[in-house]
């Protein structure tokens, strides 16, 4: 009982959060609220049984990559967005697009999935298990995604790097 | 098991306990601060409130709390007043899963000296330190000041690249001891080998460069010399603080101590061997003797962490960063690796 009203909390916190996300106009106000996104799924995780991706959300996403969100933001001091009137195409198309779209999933998920409802703490949760998964089962696509980061990185690395001294970069009058 | 009423009610009770002793712990930090380093600047340090100057916290204190609180007219309100709150917030926070000692019964209750055992206990730590970052960023950007972003910027980008080595050079004690509970660490450090050497994970894990490399990081996750760019007085005024007064500047000042003392814990925790000692005498003394034992060790880190803010000069930027990533990261992997390779071979 204590659960499911916990649960229900964490995702009233996480649907507000990202409601908020969407309607503030300071871009610093919106990062904050992923953070809070960010936060209240680990919360939601953590009641369904898996303290250890709970705990990764925290660390990597609301702690690392959130943190670099708000660093770029001061970076470039991003100021108010100005709010655009509404476009036609995005209420004709997007809201019924929208509408169907979550009750497809929902059908799916309820009806089609083949599962019952997942009970709460019934997920893997223990770090054992997680690794046991990943560095046996899901060996493969794991270290696939791990050279898809590195990659990415060497890209980044190789944009943000300065041209070579000796070609001198032209001057522009 | 306890019932739902006594669980409430002692952890009730060991929260309260827990915040008292660990805001004094504090106050007395920045006392001890000001003595050390005093005698190391052939100063006296405070002498004027109570002996020894041992009442200044709390003259220190009352002069916070009395102050006007200035709020700059430039800043952005909302921000400005939460950042304290959050950097507060999480230092304070982590000290729910710290270990103190082992089970006592005291009326009937047997209860673990801690406020909460959880089996990802330090996994907690390092998630609620990872967020303390937003109260410093935050600060500095919400001062709408040069200084104060600044030394924001450098906070966030400094704290971000030393939590990297950080949480390296801590998974060498979790291959080691083979858990993330805070209290099993602990535990897997008791007893000799050799006869004498005590089984710490700085010997017997094999994991003195691990402690090294988190002896580093840890004072440059708490912005402290020689990493204290972030408030280097004499480039940035204070900071990522500069705007800020009376208590929301103690907030900050509070939260940095907090943050050291919980650092110096999970230290002891994770390298020094927890709470294991000589025991003996009376029941009453078995009990407090593991806490005094791991509170020596806590105070023996502080007093490096003052004695090394006594001795060194303070980086450069670009020092700080290469050392960082280039020096520590690597450094921080071998070691991994080389636990890694020598607990499969042992095993």
């Amino acid at each position: 009982m204590l659960h499911l009203t916990l649960f229900l909390i964490f995702g009233a916190i996480c649907v507000a959060g990202a409601v908020n996300l969407l309607v503030q106009r300071h871009p610093i106000n919106s990062a904050l609220s992923l953070v809070v996104v960010m936060g209240s799924l680990a919360g939601e995780y953590l009641l369904l049984g898996a303290e250890f991706v709970a705990a990764i959300q925290v660390i990597i996403y609301a702690g690392a990559i959130m943190v670099l969100f708000v660093f770029v933001i001061m970076l470039l001091n991003a100021g108010e967005e100005e709010r655009a009137g509404g476009s036609r195409v995005a209420l004709l198309l997007g809201v019924p697009g929208m509408t169907i779209g979550s009750l497809l999933m929902a059908w799916v998920l309820l009806e089609r999935s083949g599962t019952q409802s997942v009970m709460m703490g019934a997920l893997p949760g223990p770090p054992k298990i997680i690794g046991w998964l990943l560095f046996h089962d899901f060996l493969l696509p794991f270290e696939v995604t791990s050279v898809l980061v590195l990659i990415a990185i060497m890209g980044a690395v190789v944009l943000a790097s300065h041209p070579e001294p000796s070609q001198p970069r032209k001057k522009v009058d | 098991m306890l019932s739902i009423e006594t669980f409430v009610v002692v952890s009730v009770i060991k929260i309260v306990i827990a915040l008292f002793v660990l805001l004094t712990a504090v106050a007395y930090t920045v006392w001890l601060e000001r003595k050390v380093v005093g005698h190391i600047q052939n100063r006296w340090g405070p002498t004027r409130v109570g002996p020894f100057g041992l009442l200044q916290p709390l003259a220190d204190g009352i002069k916070f709390i009395f102050k006007e609180d200035l709020t700059p007219p430039h800043v952005y309100k909302p921000l400005y007043i939460a950042a304290p709150m959050i950097a507060l917030i999480c230092a304070l926070t982590s000290i729910a899963v710290i270990p103190i000692g082992n089970w006592v019964t005291i009326g009937g209750v047997h209860t673990p000296l801690q406020i909460t055992d959880l089996n990802i206990g330090l996994l907690i730590i390092l998630g609620i330190t990872s967020l303390g970052v937003y109260g410093v960023a935050l600060a500095g950007w919400s001062s709408n000041s040069k200084y104060s972003l600044l030394g924001g910027l450098r906070a966030s980008a400094q704290m971000v690249s030393y939590e990297v080595s950080l949480g390296l050079s801590l998974i060498g004690v979790l291959i080691v001891a083979g858990s993330f509970s805070l209290r099993d660490i602990v535990d897997g450090q008791g007893g000799h080998f050799w006869g004498f050497i005590p089984k710490w994970n700085i010997f017997y894990g094999g994991q003195f460069v691990a402690f090294f490399i988190y002896l580093i990081s840890a004072y440059a996750e708490t912005n402290r010399v020689p990493f204290d760019l972030p408030e280097a007085e004499s480039e940035l005024v204070a900071g990522y603080h500069t705007e800020y007064s009376a208590m929301k500047f103690a907030m900050f000042f509070m939260a940095e101590y907090a943050n050291m003392i919980t650092v110096a814990c999970v230290a002891s925790l994770l390298f020094l061997g927890g709470w294991h000692g000589p025991v003996f005498g009376p029941p009453i003394l078995q009990a407090i003797l593991p806490v005094f034992w791991f509170v020596l060790r806590v105070f023996g880190f502080l007093f490096v962490y003052i004695w090394v803010r006594g001795t060194l000069p303070r980086f450069r930027y670009d020092q700080l960063m290469a050392f960082g990533w280039k020096f520590l990261l690597p450094l921080a992997i071998a070691n991994l690796v080389i636990t890694a390779l020598v607990v499969a071979w042992r095993a």
